[in-house]
């Protein structure tokens, strides 16, 4: 899923400013799922804002709503008919949704209330941890289904960094060194001679190096 | 001699069989030239090449190839360091015709430190390719006289292709293996990490021997004097990649008060005089940081003065 975590209250203050109504839109996608940005979390932040806003003399009204996705217009419609009473529209969703939101209503200020992180899945209850940075061109068959593109900090393909020590990584001791568990598993397969071929530079064209990217599939496009 | 490579004085060296002794030489964090000639004078004539260090640590420096034509000017033959973190593809191409334009011979390819440990953390890094595909690339240029993407090159760059090996780094039984694939990949010679744990270093020699792989390609052993308790216990804790036994910490405390440099340049020595000796080396790379006006001294009382003419 796609992972993200909440921006910190100053910053939202600071984009509601000027705004008496505003309106948090909530997602029921990925930032449900992570904890950051469903109907729970929507209902919060709402609370959050007002009672800060209180505090400063000033009161903030808040509407609450969360979507199916923000990232299909045929949901992002569905608040057609209210936006307009409205200062400013939050969005709690990934960096999809906010900029689904600004098309759609060219007119409305939409605002981030998330920072959008990484590909990710739970490795434990609160705990994210990236996996994938979308390079276009899977190639983890050859690392034994890990990714050193994503997980390690220079995206290796030939091996460990002469800074991995114990497992962990070069820069922290709380980030894993992919390319010891990689070689840890090759060795136990036997099948370490996969990784003494010298793999050949990465073409980059297929990420985001190649500039921004679009999926077309024929047979659906109508 | 018409099979050189390069033409490098170090290549030479090495060639001809003599156990080669290199240096090093960070460039200075600005733009004095007169900083940089200062500390490379005491290197000229007692070291057969001197490591340009490139943003070593990811921290900003004068760049790698101006400091290595500075040397080359001073009469010192450099041996330039490229690291992957902050060129992409066309950078790194480019600079290496420049440098070999401006009459570099020796070049090291490297990862290079992550940002996160430098002055610009914020940076982006690039890492478009690794260090072996920037030896394999180096090579291409060189030996086929062609771009990473296969088109010709108007008088390819000749160098003599460096690369580093860490035998502490982990996992220990995978680096014999990283050492091999960078031969295969290109290198002509290799300059190792740091060497204090010595067990672990003759252990490794072991395997690399047994592999072959001092046959197809010169090894150079790495010492780095240490100057103080301080900076054995920084080195121990905080460099990545660095083995620093404790046993050698207690002997530098050992020596007490206003001692403890001779005791680690004695260390070193001591290490050079087994380097000589071990199966499969073929010099000493010598990093003295900020110490370069004692690599003289440390060279004469290493027995490895004069440096060879050829
Ligand atoms: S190789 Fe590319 S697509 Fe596959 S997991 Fe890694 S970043 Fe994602
Ligand atoms: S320590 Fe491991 S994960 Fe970190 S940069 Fe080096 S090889 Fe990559």
């Amino acid at each position: 899923m796609i992972v993200a975590d909440r921006k910190p209250l100053k910053e939202l203050l600071e984009m509601v400013e000027d705004c008496d109504k505003v309106l948090i839109l909530g997602c029921k996608g990925c930032v449900t799922v992570c904890n950051v940005g469903g109907s729970k979390e929507v209902g919060i932040l709402a609370l959050t804002l007002k009672i800060a806003r209180k505090k400063e003399g000033r009161l903030l009204e808040v509407s609450e709503k969360t979507l199916e996705r923000q990232c299909d217009p045929e949901y992002v419609d569905e608040v057609k008919d209210i936006v307009d009473g409205y200062d400013a529209v939050i969005s709690m969703a990934c960096g999809v949704g906010p900029q689904f939101l600004s098309e759609r209503y060219p007119e409305k200020r939409i605002l981030p209330a998330v920072d959008t992180t990484f590909f990710g899945g739970a490795v434990q209850h609160g705990i994210w941890e990236e996996r994938c940075a979308g390079c276009g061109a899977c190639g983890i068959h050859h690392f034994g289904g890990l990714c050193p593109i994503a997980r390690c900090a220079k995206s290796l393909l030939n091996g460990p960094c002469g800074g991995s020590a114990d497992g962990k990584c070069e820069i922290s001791k709380d980030v894993d060194c992919i390319w010891d568990m990689i070689v840890t598993k090759k060795m136990k397969e036997g099948r370490l001679d996969e990784l003494l071929m010298l793999r050949p530079p990465k073409v980059w064209t297929t990420a985001r190096d190649g500039g921004p990217r679009k999926s077309v599939r024929e047979e659906l496009v109508q | 001699m018409t099979d050189l490579k390069s033409g490098s004085n170090l290549e030479k060296v090495l060639k001809a069989g003599h156990f080669a002794f290199t240096g090093e030489c960070g460039p200075p964090k600005g733009s004095n030239v007169e900083h940089l000639k200062k500390k490379a004078a005491p290197l000229k004539g007692v070291v057969d090449a001197v490591n340009v260090t490139d943003n070593q640590t990811a921290v900003v420096r004068m760049s790698s190839w101006a400091a290595s034509t500075i040397l080359l000017q001073e009469g010192v033959e450099p041996n330039f360091q490229m690291v992957c973190r902050d060129r992409n593809r066309l950078a790194m191409q480019s600079d290496i015709l420049g440098v070999y334009a401006m009459g570099i011979r020796n070049m090291l390819c490297l990862s290079g430190d992550h940002q996160r440990f430098g002055n610009h953390p914020e940076a982006k890094n690039v890492y478009d390719l690794d260090s072996m595909q920037l030896i394999s690339m180096v090579k291409k240029m060189r030996d086929e006289g062609q771009f990473l993407n296969g088109e010709e090159i108007d008088v390819p760059p000749k160098l003599f292709i460096g690369a580093a090996s860490n035998p502490f780094a982990d996992p220990f039984e995978f680096r014999v293996h990283r050492l091999a694939k960078k031969i295969n990949a290109g290198a002509d010679f290799i300059q190792t990490q740091c060497i204090y744990n010595m067990d672990k270093f003759r252990e490794f020699m072991k395997m690399a021997v047994d592999m072959g792989l001092h046959e197809k390609c010169y090894i150079l052993a790495g010492v780095t004097p240490m100057k103080s308790v301080g900076m054995a216990q920084y080195m121990a804790k905080m460099v990545p990649g660095m083995d620093v036994p404790e046993s050698l910490v207690k002997r530098l405390r050992g020596a007490g008060k206003g001692k403890v440099a001779e005791e680690g340049i004695k260390f070193s020595l001591e290490q050079i005089e087994e380097f000589k000796e071990m199966e499969g080396l073929a010099g000493i790379h010598l990093m003295a940081i900020e110490w370069e006006h004692r690599v003289p001294e440390i060279a004469e009382r290493a027995g490895v003065l004069p440096r060879p003419k050829v």
